[in-house]
């Protein structure tokens, strides 16, 4: 089977992060950046198919020069080629924005399967790789913990999370858009000879223009959404935080509980 | 005039507490519209089969109207049949706003909705207002962004529908307003003769082992990824002892393994509301908040300051668990005499 995965490289949220000078967004100089989890545990679930059926991942994604990175790593745990959307017009987007310019780039070849992340852990839209199965007319499957390919690869049997500890079970004809839950696996890490190998494989880059789409329907200007700022959410109702060394802060928090929240 | 619609989530013809928060935050923007001066309402969908009672109890909140696409073939959520419904009759009606609870259900279909619908997508608000920047009247929305460490405001520009779902407990329920009369539930023809069958449903499997009932506890000791792994969870489980507490995680630890799923707090697991929830190296990932924010008294421990569990928690100490935890058993101990 060919398969294309989308991944997304996304700030790592562990990292301190400081607001941009423009206040939209968060300083990028220092600030380390990892593949979105979700989209890990998707590109595992792609080489895994591409495995038993003999096929080949091709990975995309879309962003800024440091994306390469990610595609570099992508490569070298076992992805054949890669895909940038690298262009500065593809940057800003909302799902549909990005959905479309991912669904225009994948469109490009033929593939049997597309596999996505369930949700950035940055803009956290959750719809990007539905959008994309919409704009190539495929059923999709939101937050995917199982595939199993049935009738010679022309179905999956895809078992998706719900809530309250529920799982829903689908059959779904092929090709198809996977939105994967993290879970699903358990991502393999790249070798030397990986990470040797990945050198010379190919990162095409690629334009609007090259997926045939306007630069005014693509990124911010094709969005619907327009940031004006982010911020950290204002304190003051959250916590009060106990000071002082451990003993200090502990025998602090048990005195509230018994005499302020008198639950002890 | 602004035209509201909200679409909400019936679960065995019942209406889960969120769908009520949508219809309150629907009921909220009808009133924020400029040129609404309070006077046109929100309207309601439901979509299902055998959902009268649901409709029923929708016509009682304050509403200019109640649809209810009543349909066998909508008995199993799919969504090619909610999409099927629901984008015909957005294309037809325009809306301007469409609002949906934020769920794993909404986020199955909603975004593909707006692309087939031609609609703008709003997903996970905590809250609007009016944009203070702009004389027009128009709407600042917040959303959560970086795993809730932030938030961000945005502004919805070009023409059409935007799609919003609203998250788990942004819009009380207790602001729903209920109508002077009840509306008569009006029934949406559900025409799926052209929908493409694009999800055979086979069946439904409860996750293996969900048994311990959380929502019982009174005191919950909550472990997250910080704990570092399962022959770590010792010291968690003597607190838990100490409190009368039973022992619960969020989904990372689950998923390492290193408690059964059974234990699992948030969106994929239990929602609790005890008098006493101690997070132990939780950051706070939305996620694991919708399952436990309800909780009377919550106590966050992480060794990150700005790790967003201590903007829900109403008591917080910033240090290392491992050192925390077996001094706050060893002073509950004490306490309790």
């Amino acid at each position: 089977m060919r398969i294309a995965v989308c991944i997304k490289q996304v700030p790592n949220t562990e990292a301190r992060l400081r607001v941009s000078r423009d206040g939209k967004w968060l300083e990028e100089e220092d600030l380390p950046f990892v593949t979105n989890e979700n989209d890990s545990y998707a590109l595992e679930e792609g080489l895994k198919l591409a495995e038993k059926t003999g096929g080949e991942v091709v990975v995309f994604s879309l962003g800024p020069e440091r994306v390469k990175d990610a595609l570099l790593k992508a490569l070298a745990v076992g992805a054949a080629r890669a895909v940038h959307l690298a262009d500065s017009a593809f940057v800003g987007g909302d799902a549909l924005a990005t959905g479309r310019a991912l669904a225009a780039a994948v469109q490009r070849e033929s593939f049997d399967l597309v596999l996505t992340g369930s949700q950035s852990d940055d803009l956290r839209f959750g719809g990007t790789g539905s959008i994309l199965a919409g704009h190539l007319g495929w059923p999709h499957v939101w937050l995917v913990m199982g595939v199993e390919l049935e009738e010679g690869n022309r179905s999956a049997k895809v078992t998706r999370e719900m809530e309250s500890g529920v799982n829903e079970i689908s059959r779904i004809p092929l090709p198809a858009v996977l939105e994967i839950q993290a879970g699903i696996n358990h991502p393999r890490y790249a070798s030397l000879k990986g990470i040797m190998a990945a050198k010379k494989k190919e990162i095409t880059r690629v334009t609007p223009a090259d997926l045939g789409l306007d630069a005014a329907q693509v990124g911010a200007a094709g969005s619907r959404l327009e940031v004006v700022s982010v911020s950290f959410p204002e304190s003051g109702a959250g916590a009060q935080i106990l000071e002082g060394d451990v003993k200090t802060a502990v025998a602090a928090l048990v005195d509230k509980l018994r005499k302020e929240a008198r639950v002890l | 005039m602004a035209k509201i619609w909200v679409v909400v989530q019936q679960r065995e013809g019942q209406l889960p507490r969120i769908s009520w928060e949508a219809v309150a935050a629907a009921q909220k923007l009808a009133a924020s519209l400029p040129g609404n001066n309070g006077s046109e309402k929100a309207e309601a969908i439901v979509l299902g089969s055998g959902i009268g009672l649901a409709a029923a109890e929708l016509a009682k909140a304050d509403l200019a109207a109640v649809h209810v696409a009543d349909h066998d073939a909508l008995r199993a959520y799919t969504p090619g049949g909610y999409i099927g419904v629901l984008a015909p009759a957005i294309r037809a009606a325009k809306p301007d706003y469409v609002v949906f609870p934020h769920t794993y259900q909404t986020v199955d279909y909603v975004p593909r909705l707006a692309q087939e619908a031609g609609a703008g997508l709003l997903p996970e608000v905590t809250g609007f207002a009016v944009d203070s920047e702009k004389t027009d009247g128009g709407l600042l929305w917040t959303r959560p962004i970086l795993g809730g460490k932030l938030q961000s405001k945005v502004r919805v520009k070009g023409e059409g529908t935007v799609l919003v779902s609203v998250q788990s407990g942004a819009f009380s329920a207790d602001s729903l307003v209920k109508g002077d009369a009840q509306v008569d539930p009006q029934p949406i023809a559900v025409d799926l003769a052209g929908v493409k069958p694009d999800r055979e449903i086979l069946g439904y499997e409860e996750v293996a082992g969900e048994k311990v009932d959380l929502t019982k506890a009174d005191y919950i000791v909550a472990v997250g990824r910080g704990v570092g792994g399962a022959d770590k969870m010792g010291p968690l489980e003597e607190l838990a002892k100490a409190l009368g507490a039973e022992i619960a995680a969020s989904r990372p630890v689950i998923d390492n393994g290193w408690l059964p799923r059974d234990r699992q707090i948030g969106s994929s697991g239990q929602t609790v509301a005890p008098r006493v929830y101690i997070a132990a190296g939780i950051s706070g990932a939305i996620q694991h908040l919708v399952g436990m924010k309800g909780s009377s008294v919550i106590v966050a421990i992480n060794k990150d300051a700005g790790a967003p569990i201590f903007n829900v928690a109403h008591y917080g100490i910033v240090g290392d668990l491992h050192e925390v935890v077996p001094a706050l058993t060893e002073a509950i101990r004490a306490a309790k005499g």
